[in-house]
């Protein structure tokens, strides 16, 4: 089971490194969520898996009798979860504001490549120049 | 006070609460910002002297013992980390009053920046894996929000490139912690440090090692890792710029020694021949980067690079004298780094521009400024008798120490390029006469007392730091020697109660 598992999450993460490389920052948010998922079973993976009793005190005893199976990487799972979620979240928003902004997500496109300082002046072109002074 | 090590980082989330509430004027959230900072700043000193007195000091969250609960630990390194914080902080803050807009007040610059300061007291204070990435993420978001605010567009594309190989560090990371729980069994790292001596698959450990070193570096902008930091750092706004660049990447820098010093020591073998490698490319290609800069916090950010350089060469050269080096290294450059950016504010305000080209003659209208600018850039190229000079001297013995001769000599001459980088800000923007341009206006411009003070106050603490460097490298090599030495550590931790 650990070795199927095992599989799968290098098959996710294969994919997502596919996607996460693609150049286009909608792609990366997909490479990104499933990147995610991947880690998480792999933290589940590593937690054991065993087909044994559910971490629970039975209500006549103060203390676990029997080996029971790892509540922890739950706990972590559930925490990364969260955190992805609102990652991705505010990727997208950022990715929405961005593409107002710039017309395209893909990375290769120049307005990527060179960003604005913050209230540098902006160089002014030849062409506006001659507008300024036919006005 | 068993409660000491929680109150870094809680004290800056309840002022990031209120200012949240308190949407009212620009002014007043200015002033409860600041006073949160104040009494931060007081706590993280408290804390501090608690540390040299108990050396290490553990709160165990909801009174789980440790391995099985959440504990925070203060040892020198923490303590001291956490209190530069609050002085960046406060610096920062009283900075922002001036540099700041409303539009970016109502969009929570403070609250942010409270929640930064919470999480960046967070990653330096918990003593276990999976809490670090808790606040590593609490770190980005916080960052996230200050980098996008205020709704300027030119801005996001430079946010894209911060966000998305953040992003990667982070999974990174999280991969990772996987890893390593899987093999030990454990995140919390005084108990990692006993259990991943005893793991049989080292291969793995290994691979795991290599992943945080690359999550780490990602942060700490290292050598092929380091592109996004330029990139970004430009275009934030003053106050913002000075608090990342003095903070965020030495927050990698601090996870860096914490993981290879008290975890993976066991096979200290290939994870620091790595380390020395990078550190010294990092070293090199920042410097050069910045030579070929002409827009002030460019070049900045690239000596960002370069400095982070030394700090991981202290930690790969891996002996006592070079770990305490790296540690003043960490505590000067964090200083003289935030103040930089913070002059390059007021450059900006007082010239008009963050370019070089079209500013000058600023040393015969703003002699103040002069002085701010000066005192940092020459501690940062390490003149003595400035803090940096010391710094310096440390890393280079230690590697002359190690036989390392081509890293000292690599050592010795980034220190020179710094200089000409730092000149080259002196003599286009102090000495140069100001170009004869419609911005020549700008002559009769007063900076105000809310953002000189800071500038000058931190220039102040760096000179003092150079002349009083016995007791800074004396407290270093016993933070170095506690970090060599994990034993008080990990029985703080592990053990019975303070």
């Amino acid at each position: 089971m650990e070795a199927l598992l095992a599989c799968l999450i290098g098959l996710m993460f294969a994919a997502a490194l596919y996607l996460m490389l693609s150049g286009n920052l909608v792609k990366f948010v997909f490479g990104f969520t499933l990147m995610g998922n991947a880690v998480n079973l792999l933290i589940f993976t590593a937690g054991r898996l065993s087909h044994i009793y559910p971490p629970l005190i039975p209500p006549d005893q103060t203390s676990l009798s029997r080996s029971v199976s790892n509540a922890l990487p739950q706990a972590l799972i559930l925490t990364a979860i969260v955190i992805g979620f609102a990652m991705v979240t505010f990727l997208l928003v950022l990715l929405l504001r961005t593409y107002a902004h710039t017309e395209t997500l893909d990375l290769d496109e120049v307005s990527f490549l060179n960003e604005v300082a913050e209230d540098t002046p902006e160089p002014i072109d030849e062409d506006q120049k001659i507008q300024r002074g036919s006005e | 006070m068993k409660i000491l090590p929680a109150l870094p980082i809680l004290l800056p989330m309840v002022t990031a609460l209120v200012l949240a509430l308190l949407k009212g004027s620009q002014h007043r959230s200015h002033l409860v910002a600041l006073g949160g900072a104040v009494i931060h700043l007081v706590v993280t000193i408290l804390l501090l002297t608690t540390v040299l007195t108990y050396e290490v000091a553990v709160l165990w969250v909801g009174n789980w013992p440790a391995p099985f609960g959440i504990c925070l630990a203060a040892d020198y390194l923490s303590a001291a980390m956490v209190v530069i914080t609050a002085v960046i902080h406060t610096a920062v803050i009283s900075f922002a009053r001036h540099d700041i807009d409303s539009g970016q007040v109502r969009d929570g610059f403070y609250a942010f920046m409270q929640m930064l300061t919470a999480a960046v007291c967070g990653a330096f204070l918990t003593g276990d894996l999976f809490n670090l990435y808790v606040w590593f993420e609490v770190m980005l978001m916080a960052s996230f929000g200050l980098l996008v605010m205020g709704r300027n567009p030119g801005r996001l594309t430079g946010g894209i490139k911060y966000v998305t190989i953040n992003l990667i560090s982070t999974l990174f990371f999280i991969t990772a912690i996987g890893l390593i729980y899987g093999l030990t069994g454990t995140l919390n790292m005084a108990d990692l440090h006993i259990k991943a001596a005893g793991v049989e698959n080292t291969a793995l450990l290994n691979a795991a090692a290599m992943l945080l070193m690359i999550a780490f570096g990602i942060k700490a902008a290292l050598f092929p890792l380091f592109f996004w930091l330029p990139a970004a750092y430009h275009t934030l706004p003053v106050s913002v710029s000075a608090f990342f660049a003095g903070m965020l990447s030495k927050v990698g820098v601090y996870s860096l020694i914490r993981m290879f010093t008290l975890v993976f020591t066991a096979d200290a073998g290939p994870s620091h021949a790595i380390l020395l490698v990078v550190a010294a490319l990092t070293m090199l290609f920042g410097v050069i980067g910045a030579a070929s800069q002409m827009e002030m916090r460019r070049i900045l950010s690239f000596h960002i690079i370069s400095q982070v350089g030394y700090m991981v060469l202290g930690l790969a050269l891996f002996t006592p004298l070079a770990l305490g080096g790296a540690i003043v290294y960490l505590v000067h450059h964090i200083i003289v780094k935030a103040n930089l950016f913070l002059v390059s504010g007021l450059v900006r305000q007082a010239g008009g521009s963050f370019n070089l080209k079209s500013i000058g003659g600023l040393y015969k209208t703003n002699g103040l400024l002069a002085i701010g600018f000066i005192i940092p850039a020459f501690a940062l190229a390490g003149f003595p008798p400035l803090s940096g000079f010391w710094a310096k001297l440390l890393i280079i013995k230690a590697s002359l120490e190690s036989q390392q001769y081509t890293l000292a000599l690599l050592s010795a001459a980034v220190g020179l390029l710094t200089v000409f980088s730092m000149i080259k800000i002196w003599s286009e923007a102090f000495w140069k006469p100001a170009p004869i341009e419609e911005r020549g206006s700008s002559a009769k411009c007063t900076l105000s007392p809310w953002t000189l003070a800071p500038v000058l106050s931190l220039a102040l603490v760096t000179v003092l730091l150079g002349l009083c460097m016995e007791p800074v490298i004396r407290f270093s090599m016993s933070a170095a020697e506690q970090l060599m030495n994990p034993q008080i550590y990990i029985e703080a931790v592990l053990g019975g109660r303070p």
